[in-house]
């Protein structure tokens, strides 16, 4: 995306028109929810909060990939890192969560061979030149990356690499969904959906979960004038008595999604009951290897025990992320927890909310 | 969790490196002009003002599109010294060479030294080399350190921005950062970037003359324009506000951003730097950096005001505003 990419998109004449069309439309008090990290930050970063009418309030839901992941699978990296002769792959942001007596940034400064990857190619090749040693790669996320590492796992069968494996802690957005709108006391009137992971999945993807539980709900792109139209046309909707899944981004997002992905996701992995951060297990919302990719599960290739943890004490992220709480309603937040020393993942990753609203709200 | 490493996060020139600092450096070396942790330290000698800088270079790959690491310790040092309000003068160079480096590699990087020295205009007088076993070291890690005079009349410091005062930047931020990320983690879309590596004690040299009132001079290294900004809040306890659209970055710098979920504003510059100038002169100033080869691309990005002291803001483009907050520890690129 370039930089003049983004002032077409950013023009404030347009932003500020849409800024009054919802400000005029806007009457009675909404609470609209964001379920990807990329928007919290993108609202934040933006300054669309700071314009907003005092009717709408965003609230930030389980959107964060390294927030929602549970304590126990936090543990698990961490039990895997310390395994002889391991290697451990991860996207960035997962080795500074704290899990419940360290993380893996702490095992890396201990000595573990813990390497950040930008692509999970770069797992496959860190694999192929280290033949004597296991690697294994985290897989964290959401729809929107678990192609590529199911991509990976087959790029390592078709190969016959012995020597990699995958621990899937994968979540899958639409049963979120449905959790979210069944949970007491969030009294949720709106969805701003994701845009990347909706290219994936398309909009067929969420209809199911909405013809059973029906909400307001826009797909949006992470310009600010994506945001904003989404924003306008949820709030115009709302005003409308109306509860419709609508499509503020079609220039990237169809209803059947991207196929080939879907494809692939399907044969590498099998949906199953997961445990979410602040959610509790939700069933068929993750995704484990499925059955003929069971030997590059490394869940079945190493022993990992761990004990049934609890969350961290005092920490607030549960609720944060399903907008029961903000984080300044957490007692630890700015004054325990903080980026350099965060005592939940919600300030740990670039997305999470608590980190969010510290970087950018002060 | 215990907290006894020294983490990544603790060198990355934010938050973290400056507790670091806080808690077991400045104790033990407690004097005044330490503690002002500017770029470099200014002492009086005979009524002559010196600036006296040192920084160590350990960059990882050594040669990268735009510069080596060669180039890079001297530039950096020579700047540090620039941001004083000096002229540089004189250098150090101390070797730690890992045992098996190749010794072409090593020419290529004396070479550069060289050069770059001779751009500044600069003497590298004394000099130490080191070989460790292999593993001791990665290839070469370069220290320098330098010595340079500050004109009579030159007042600048961290702790010197007042209000009105306008924020200068010499031109487009992250180039450097995201050149060495993409490099080092052979990212297939790095074929257009470039490191920002250059000396910018001539542009520092014009921008001073005629007495102009340049209050601030800092390069945006680690932790970038953000966190660089922020240090100087909160030593002039002013408050600054940027205006988000005046804040220039390459269109494939940006992309790279984008992707990673990198904020350009955190990324280290090496050949940049940011003015905070009285606004009577300001114009004068900018035309003056606009005039040279390292500052053509410079702009006004933003203004010191009275307003919340030791904090930074952000006028956004849809006329929102939000904080800008100082970096904690390196920049990690998201899961998304
Ligand atoms: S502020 Fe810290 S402790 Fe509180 S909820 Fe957020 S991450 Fe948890």
């Amino acid at each position: 995306m370039t930089v003049e990419f983004l002032k077409a998109f950013s023009e404030p004449e347009l932003a500020q028109q849409l800024i009054q069309q919802i400000k005029a439309k806007s009457r009675t008090p909404i609470r609209l929810m964001e379920v990807c990290g990329t928007h919290t930050v993108a609202l934040f970063r933006s300054g669309i909060r700071s314009v907003l009418p005092e009717t709408i309030s965003l609230l930030s839901g389980p959107g964060c990939p390294v927030c929602v992941t549970a304590q126990q699978e936090i543990d698990a990296f961490i039990a895997l890192a310390r395994q002889e002769d391991v290697i451990i792959t991860t996207f960035g942001d997962l080795i500074r969560v704290p899990g419940t007596c360290s993380s893996l940034q702490q095992q890396r400064a201990g000595g573990r061979d813990i390497r950040m990857v930008y692509a999970t190619t770069d797992a496959l090749a860190i694999a192929r030149e280290n033949p004597a040693r296991q690697v294994v790669f985290l897989g964290v996320g959401f729809e929107t990356t678990a192609p590529t590492v199911a991509a990976a796992v087959m790029a390592a069968r078709a190969e016959g690499l012995k020597n990699f494996s995958v621990i899937s802690a994968h979540k899958l957005v639409p049963p979120a969904l449905a959790a979210l709108i069944q949970t007491a006391n969030i009294r949720l009137d709106g969805f701003i959906l994701p845009g990347h992971a909706s290219v994936i999945i398309g909009l067929n993807a969420y209809r199911p979960v909405f013809a059973e539980h029906p909400m307001a709900a826009v797909v949006t792109g992470f310009e600010p004038i994506d945001i904003l139209q989404g924003l306008a046309l949820l709030v115009a909707q709302i005003e409308a008595g109306e509860k419709q899944l609508a499509n503020a981004y079609p220039r990237a997002v169809t209803a059947e999604g991207n196929q080939p992905a879907q494809k692939i996701l399907a044969d590498v992995f099998r949906p199953v009951d997961a445990l979410w951060r602040g959610l509790s297990v939700i069933p068929r919302s993750g995704l484990a290897l499925a059955e003929a990719y069971g030997e590059f599960d490394a869940t079945r290739r190493f022993q990992i025990e761990v004990e049934d943890v609890p969350e961290p004490k005092g920490c607030a992220c549960g609720e944060i992320l399903t907008g029961l709480k903000t984080p300044p309603e957490c007692a630890l937040y700015q004054k325990k927890c903080t980026p350099a020393a965060p005592v939940g993942p919600c300030m740990v990753s670039s997305e999470g909310t608590c980190a969010a609203y510290y970087r950018y709200q002060g | 969790m215990t907290k006894t490493k020294i983490l990544l996060d603790h060198g990355s020139g934010g938050k973290m490196a400056q507790d670091l600092i806080a808690d077991l450096m400045l104790p033990g070396f407690d004097n005044p002009m330490l503690a002002k942790l500017d770029d470099g330290a200014v002492l009086e000698l005979n009524g002559q003002r010196l600036a006296f800088s040192t920084d160590s270079y350990v960059v990882d790959p050594i040669f990268f599109p735009g510069g080596c690491i060669g180039d890079l310790a001297i530039n950096g040092t020579v700047n540090d010294i620039a941001m004083c309000g000096a002229r540089p003068l004189f250098l150090s160079v101390g070797l730690i060479i890992e045992e098996g480096f190749d010794q072409d590699d090593l020419k290529r990087i004396l070479a550069a030294m060289s050069a770059a020295a001779r751009q500044a205009g600069v003497l590298v007088v004394t000099g130490d080399t080191k070989v460790v076993p292999r593993g001791a070291a990665d290839k070469v890690f370069i220290n320098t350190t330098g010595i340079g005079v500050i004109p009579a009349g030159v007042a600048v410091g961290g702790d010197n921005a007042r209000i009105g005062d306008q924020v200068i930047v010499s031109g487009t931020l992250a180039d450097h950062g995201m050149t060495i990320l993409s490099q080092r983690e052979g990212l297939s879309f790095d074929s257009t970037l470039e490191s920002d590596s250059a000396p910018l004690n001539h542009l520092v040299d014009a921008m001073l003359q005629d007495g102009r009132a340049v209050h601030v001079l800092r390069d945006p290294t680690r932790g970038g324009v953000a966190t660089t900004l922020n240090e100087i809040a909160q030593s002039s306890t002013v408050g600054i506000r940027l205006i988000e659209d005046q804040i220039p970055v390459k269109p494939d710098v940006a992309g790279v951003c984008d992707l990673l979920g990198f904020d350009p504003l955190y990324v280290a510059n090496e050949g940049k730097l940011l003015a905070v100038v009285a606004p009577e002169d300001a114009a004068a100033v900018l035309a003056v950096m606009q005039a040279d080869p390292h500052g053509a691309d410079a702009c006004i990005i933003g203004e010191v005001i009275a307003d919340h002291p030791g904090k930074v803001f952000m006028q956004t483009r849809i006329g929102g505003h939000r904080i800008v907050d100082m970096l904690t520890g390196e920049q990690l690129p998201r899961i998304c």
